[in-house]
């Protein structure tokens, strides 16, 4: 229950943070490929890494993980979203756009993650 | 003070952030308990992640065609269900997470595996919904 509770919690925070982000990456750039959606999944992607590192280095118990990684980063990143607009690029003739939102949004992704890990097992190993 | 349009129907910043946490708290809560009931243990392939990003996909597909393409959705209806909802449902962190983890136990080859098998189902759901609610939907527009 009180997993639940900590998941509801970060998911409050995230869903919002990731509409907020989308929004101000609109704001200032109007081209077609979707960097908003992009920063979300890499920034929730670089706060897990971190997570994941403090957990391995005895720093972040189960109930961050909770919180932080299946509530707060689970729901600031989104595949829906991301395979949607995709989907956008490629039925708008934007082929070349579609294939390098996946291929990019998966290699920054990973990227990210083995970044925060290794911040994370620096600072706190 | 919320913000309403001309038919009180709530509007602006605020009520849009509102209604994309709700979504999302209960989109993360589903891939939650999802999980709980079908863990992977560490050292095993996992196709929670993976089936939860791909209804997700299937389900963002359809929804976001019919408001798009077919009718006029109340304002907040798209920020709940598919930026907060679906949004909040699917994750790419635990999927990068989980691909981390399947290198860190030495198992590059199903890491690659679930990389592929995620990314192709999430693709073809998201196609096979769109398509097929225009196919079932038709010419019929709003």
């Amino acid at each position: 229950m009180t997993g639940a509770l900590l998941v509801a919690a970060g998911a409050a925070i995230g869903a919002p943070l990731r509409y907020l982000v989308d929004r101000a990456v609109g704001a200032r750039y109007s081209g077609r490929f979707p960097w908003g959606t992009f920063a979300a999944n890499v920034a929730g992607s670089l706060v897990l890494g971190m997570l994941t590192g403090a957990t391995l280095a005895g720093a972040a118990g189960p109930g961050w993980q909770a919180f932080l990684g299946t509530g707060l980063c689970g729901a600031l990143t989104t595949y829906s979203t991301f395979s949607f607009e995709t989907l956008r690029l490629a039925e708008s003739g934007a082929r070349g756009l579609a294939l390098a939102n996946v291929s990019g949004t998966v290699v920054a992704g990973l990227a990210a993650t083995y970044a925060g890990l290794g911040g994370a097992s620096a600072l706190l190993g | 003070m919320i913000a309403t349009d001309g038919s009180g129907t709530p509007t602006g910043l605020p009520a849009t952030l509102a209604a994309v946490s709700v979504g999302g708290v209960l989109g993360a809560l589903a891939r939650y308990a999802i999980t709980l009931a079908w863990p992977s243990a560490p050292g095993t392939f996992p196709w929670a992640t993976v089936i939860v990003n791909a209804s997700g996909c299937l389900a963002i597909g359809a929804f976001l065609v019919v408001i798009t393409e077919y009718r006029t959705a109340h304002p907040l209806l798209r920020p709940f269900a598919a930026t907060g909802l679906l949004g909040g449902y699917t994750t790419f962190s635990a999927y990068c997470g989980d691909i981390v983890g399947l290198v860190a136990e030495g198992r590059p080859g199903q890491a690659i595996g679930y990389l592929a098998l995620t990314a192709l189902s999430a693709m073809a759901a998201v196609v096979c919904a769109a398509k097929g609610t225009r196919a079932v939907l038709g010419g019929r527009t709003r």
